[in-house]
């Protein structure tokens, strides 16, 4: 054997190292990737990229395996004549005759009923270019994952201090001294997080995690803290409530910074109850979202003035009475009644933490919030035009994630962390909470969604945006009668807030034809007959139901995907995509950027490989459609081609005719001299090219804390078109826009009224405070037939990744298996690693159990996605993730009957429409002796599909780059 | 002491993600040691060689449980059990850096060696007929062409929390030697006597104490609060009524 050092790797063949970006997560990291004869020898972490710095995970690692898996799809292909659906019997077709009969269907579903195209796509991060050909198109059924994922800390968190987690927030463990994690297995960021997190703690930081399970990121916390699922809401409003009663808030942050000690109607027979009362003379500027008429009761004069007077002082507390007589209260006054008997005595009866322990915590976040806190020498003025000459923080930062979010009481649970975080004076502060650009946003943000079906007209683009954010009832997507407009129910009466749409309830929509039957739904990247779904075995019934007449229910499926997922076999054309080391692609400011807290950032993704076989990135797939569809916005007036393709479209797609906006904000302008807002330039892929495909606009010091109210800050982003208001964005401790709604479910709304079946609901969870309420789920069950929650994590080697297919990642998680505390094995006389039955009201599994001790008791819980249905992703039929690994799904339902007039609605928050996925409840019983070892349910083996990757499948593998 | 390059694994941040295994796979499939065999890879029970597995223990019984991921790979011991008893001379360690490899053209696969090694650090590769391992990516920390920051083993570079020190554990003032000293690094098995040169670092708490007179305070601010509502002048008093 050669000596190792004798001849360098590069000169082994013909080496070429190309940089872009990753996508085998949502994290984004920039990639140096070596090849050799053409082939993927090598994928690092670029060092000089700004995210990651050099670093990778598992799965970025694992590229190569995604690059030369036997389940990529390499041609177009449609469902055989005489062939039903879910069978997979394919045949292979051009690309013309994909794009011929996509655009005859789609050209006369625009021309007739636009409403009867819905496009889902599973993905979020292109979603600034699916949600425009959807909103040309004229539909109003378009979302992405959002619904189905985390949108409850999206809207709880926007809808509070106007910002949230992952791309467009996070916390400051740079400057933490006290961290606090909550239900989070990985996240988003999930590169940057962790080695934040080493960092803080070999800093001297406090790491505390809360979380059913300890796993991952809660393996190194200095402190697990082991809470019920589904239970955090009253945990949260405890430490609210002892914060309050010691004192250990930040006041002059509330004061000045927020809504606390504005002053709310408390008059019960008025039309304005419950929301801010208002000094009438200050005139009301058409630009401004945040009126600066209302009022605080100053705490020397003893009398009602306009809030942030200079020389005034507002009370938090107390309870008044204004000249006409009104009686009104601070909201912060409000807050402190709500939490009086959030004791953490009942709270320990909830969520099995000791009360000794909840206090401790509130005194630890207290206490360090308001002795350790940092100050850093940065001059800035606020929008009042106070000049400070310091910025200060609190050193307590936070991050949550689906553990609050995927719940049915998700909304109000988020909400209580937002003003927790707030309380402890940490938004935007350094050691906090901080905003990444374009965030903060106004409360709420200005995208509003279709407000009637007036919005809908054939040929015509949709008005509006088909996802948006209602500031009251008037915003909602419904028509006179008060009945939804969209396929999945979003923004209506029954999920009003649910900002990011509800893919998880499109097709069983789609199947009952409620509210209206659909033509042609087009998934992408979604696996909605498997793991991306409720109620797996009944929606992929659905899938290939039929009426009487024999068609379809949901006429025509169409599935673009670059693996041969569950899915692809409902579908009746079939896309194949590319992977993303052969595509180019945006993390766009408009879309998911990948901003840091010093400004803004965006990055490309550009080709590295050709693609292979047909297959074809889905953005040129969008531009193709639209061109043919002559769609707005994508075509010229007369109708003719207006982008050569998508890197075209990207360089010279303005927002508006000579807006300047564009998908990307670095260089532009003719010769790359501007950025943010510019014209189109020419160069810009390869200006991007050249800075390690990134933008990176570092904002001055003084631009970097106290966004929601720094004058300087947002001027900038005026200017620079960011934001489309100044004023302040304030923290809303108490939300007068949830009290619209509930002033309507009470009848007094002057707009849109809520249908009668539908007020109750509405005034119950449009509270315009944080509450707790047990799970809506488990009001479906008597608390002792299926005693157990259940739920899911992601392993960090799988994250936000498709990857049961790729050969490395899969020995590393082969199969899933069902955590559990011993003690279920003790009651339900089973021993460890015994097959057992799992039971829900909606079904049941059958599945491995597996005890350990790093669980609450009370709960069980697997990995998510391992589980895959036989043959599919180019495993064989009896590979592991399909005779072993199972999936949760089919235990959860997502509908709830009898929940409104004996109607059923979604499983999901009522405020939001996020799926509940984590409000299961299970029993666990032992498998009969006898009764096979295998999981339960099974599917038929998927076939192989013609043009399917197979020649990457072989018994051995032994990858060496190049040596072709 | 003369030179011997190893890995200090940082136990009290690494959060268990896998990077190190993968990047490990894939540095070392097309590099010198590869490639590195999957058999069945898209099958029943995949298997494959990995010169780097991490593993997860839990300790404790709830609530007081700990998680502990625990990355693992040849120790590239001072007294490295493998290399007397192979019979070819394959497995050697080497002079200049105290690194063990094995030599692919000298291996006849008899597997002496991973039954000597305490610590299973070994992977055989049946298609190849040849005994494999971590060799610290000498093809990588040797190679002159790559920038001196990066020339270091791929777990190393990738692993996001960096949670791996490289560098030579008998040069005091080494990164790598610092952390061991400063850190409590420990080896594994020590009583083997085999010295291995890898070394973990321990968990460690980090806890508040607080002090029951930090929840009062005399900028307290619900003293602001407190301070009631003063009547007005003209509100009824006792004078209204007593004469005395």
């Amino acid at each position: 054997m050669r000596d190792p050092a004798s001849i360098p790797d590069s000169e082994l063949g013909r080496s070429e190292v190309k940089t872009t970006t990753c996508y085998m997560c949502a994290c984004r990291c920039g990639i140096r990737v070596h090849l050799r004869d053409g082939e993927v020898r090598y994928i690092e972490g670029n060092p000089d990229h700004p995210l990651n710095k050099g670093i990778m995970c598992a799965k970025g690692a694992s590229g190569i395996m995604k690059q030369y898996s036997p389940a990529r799809l390499t041609r177009p292909l449609k469902r055989k004549d005489g062939a039903e659906r879910g069978e997979s019997a394919f045949e292979p077709i051009s690309w013309e005759e994909a794009f011929s009969t996509l655009a005859e269907r789609l050209g006369h579903l625009r021309a007739t009923d636009p409403k009867k195209f819905a496009l889902f796509t599973g993905r979020d991060q292109m979603q600034a270019l699916t949600g425009l050909f959807a909103a040309k198109f004229g539909t109003p059924n378009y979302a992405a994952h959002g619904g189905f994922c985390s949108v409850n800390m999206a809207a709880g968190m926007i809808y509070t201090f106007g910002g949230s987690f992952w791309e467009f927030g996070g916390p400051d463990l740079e400057r933490a001294k006290l961290f606090i994690m909550i239900g989070t297995a990985e996240d988003h960021h999930s590169n940057p997080l962790k080695r934040e997190l080493a960092a803080f703690k070999r800093g001297g930081g406090r790491f505390i995690a809360i979380n059913p399970v300890r796993t991952g990121y809660a393996a190194i916390a200095d402190e697990w803290v082991p809470i019920r699922p589904g239970t955090d809401g009253a945990l949260l409003l405890a430490l609210v409530r002892e914060l309050i009663e010691l004192g250990l808030y930040d006041r002059d942050f509330l004061v000045q910074y927020t809504n606390a000690a504005e002053l709310v109607n408390q008059d019960a027979a008025s039309d304005e109850h419950g929301l801010f009362v208002r000094e009438g003379s200050v005139p009301v500027r058409p630009d401004t979202f945040e009126t600066p008429d209302k009022m605080w009761w100053d705490r020397a004069g003893d009398k009602p003035v306009i809030a942030r007077t200079k020389g005034t002082e507002g009370r938090l507390m107390g309870s008044f009475t204004l000249a006409d007589g009104t009686p009104v209260k601070p909201s912060f006054q409000l807050l402190k009644e709500r939490v009086k008997d959030y004791t953490p005595e009942w709270a320990e009866g909830i969520t099995g933490i000791p009360a000794a322990t909840i206090r401790r915590l509130a005194h630890e976040m207290g206490v360090t919030a308001r002795d350790q806190t940092i100050e850093l020498p940065i001059a800035w003025t606020d929008c009042w035009g106070n000049e400070h000459d310091k910025i200060t923080g609190n050193p307590v930062a936070f991050h949550a994630m689906r553990g609050l979010a995927a719940h049915s009481n998700g909304f109000h649970t988020t909400r209580a962390l937002a003003i927790l975080m707030t309380l402890l004076g940490t938004i935007d502060r350094p050691g906090g909470f901080r905003h990444r650009a374009p965030f903060p946003r106004p409360i709420p943000p200005c995208p509003k969604p279709p407000k009637g079906p007036q919005a809908i007209k054939a040929g015509e683009a949709l008005v509006g945006t088909p996802l948006g954010w209602p500031a009251d009832p008037d915003d909602l997507s419904v028509d006179a009668e008060g009945e939804p407009i969209r396929l999945d129910k979003g923004f209506s009466w029954e999920y009003p807030l649910s900002v990011h749409g509800m893919m998880h309830n499109a097709i069983t929509n789609a199947w009952k034809g409620d509210p209206y039957p659909i033509d042609t739904l087009l998934l992408f990247m979604a696996n909605m007959a498997w793991n991306s779904t409720m109620n797996t075995s009944e929606v992929r019934k659905m899938l290939t139901d039929k009426d009487e007449s024999g068609a379809y229910k949901i006429p025509f499926l169409v599935v673009c995907d670059a693996f041969q997922s569950e899915t692809v076999a409902f579908a009746d054309l079939v896309l194949p995509d590319t992977s993303y080391l052969e595509r180019h692609d945006v993390m766009s400011i408009l879309d998911r950027h990948i901003s840091e807290f010093d400004g803004p950032v965006d990055s490309v993704r550009v080709p590295i490989l050709p693609p292979l076989g047909e297959s074809k990135p889905f953005q040129e797939v969008i531009i193709e459609l639209a061109t043919r569809l002559k769609l707005p916005a994508f075509t010229n007036k007369d109708g003719s081609r207006k982008f050569r393709d998508y890197p075209d479209f990207i360089v010279n797609f303005e927002t508006e005719p000579g807006s300047g906006i564009g998908f990307l904000s670095g260089w532009r302008g003719t010769a790359g001299e501007k950025f943010l807002v510019g014209e189109p330039n020419p160069n810009q892929w390869e200006m991007y090219a050249r800075n390690n495909n990134h933008y990176h606009h570092e904002l001055p010091p003084s631009f970097q804390y106290m966004r929601n109210w720094n004058k300087g800050y947002l001027d900038w982003a005026y200017r620079h078109r960011m934001v489309r208001f100044t004023d302040p964005i304030m923290p809303h401790i108490y939300s007068e826009v949830l009290q619209k709604f509930r002033l309507a479910g009470e009848g007094k709304w002057k707009g849109k009224l809520p249908p009668e079946r539908l007020r109750e609901r509405v005034k119950t969870f449009f509270d315009p405070l944080p509450f707790y309420y047990t799970p809506l789920e488990w009001r479906c069950s008597d608390g002792h037939s299926f005693p157990l929650s259940a739920l899911t994590q992601r392993p960090m080697a799988m994250y936000h990744s498709w990857d049961s297919q790729n050969a490395w990642l899969r020995q590393i998680h082969t199969n899933n298996v069902l955590f559990m505390h011993p003690k279920v094995g003790a009651v339900s006389n089973f021993d460890d690693g015994a097959w057992v039955w799992v039971e829900s009201p909606w079904g049941k599994i059958k599945c491995q159990a597996k005890f350990t001790e790093a669980v609450e008791p009370g709960t069980v819980w697997t990995w998510n996605a391992i589980g895959k249905a036989s043959g599919a992703w180019g495993l064989d039929a009896d590979a592991n993730e399909s005779k072993k690994g199972f999936l949760l799904n089919h235990l959860i339902s997502e509908e709830l009957p009898n929940m409104v007039g004996g109607a059923s609605v979604s499983n999901s928050d009522p405020v939001t429409g996020q799926a509940a996925w984590y409000d299961l409840k299970v029993r666990v019983t032992a498998c009969k002796p006898g009764e096979a070892e295998e999981s339960w349910p099974q599917f038929a083996p998927m076939p192989t599909l013609p043009g399917q990757a197979i020649g990457f499948k072989a018994k051995v593998r032994a990858y060496l780059a190049g040596r072709r | 002491m003369s030179k011997q390059l190893a890995l200090v694994i940082d136990l009290n941040v690494c959060v268990g993600c896998h990077a190190c295994v993968t990047s490990c796979k894939e540095w070392n499939t097309s590099g010198w040691a590869g490639p590195l065999t999957d058999e069945n890879p898209y099958g029943k029970d995949p298997t494959g060689v990995f010169f780097n597995r991490v593993q997860t223990y839990e300790c404790g019984t709830f609530p007081d449980t700990e998680t502990i991921h625990f990355p693992k790979s040849c120790l590239h011991c001072e007294e490295p059990p493998c290399v007397p008893v192979c019979p070819t001379g394959a497995s050697y360690k080497r002079e200049e850096d105290g690194i063990v490899l094995v030599d692919y053209d000298k291996c006849i696969g008899c597997k002496y060696c991973s039954w000597s090694c305490p610590y299973g650090a070994r992977k055989f590769d049946p298609v190849q007929g040849v005994m494999k391992k971590c060799t610290l990516c000498v093809d990588r920390i040797t190679d002159m062409t790559i920038e001196e920051d990066r020339r270091k083993p791929a777990c190393v570079l990738a692993c996001p929390a960096s949670a791996r020190i490289f560098g030579d554990i008998n040069d005091p003032q080494s990164e790598a030697a610092r952390a061991i000293r400063e850190n409590g690094g420990f080896q594994l098995m020590p009583e083997w006597g085999t010295k291995p040169a890898n070394h973990y670092l321990p968990r460690r708490k980090i806890t508040t104490i607080l002090h029951a007179d930090e929840l009062v305070r005399v900028d307290n601010p619900l003293k602001a609060e407190s301070e009631k509502p003063r009547p007005a002048f003209n509100t009824p008093t006792i004078d209204g009524v007593s004469s005395w």
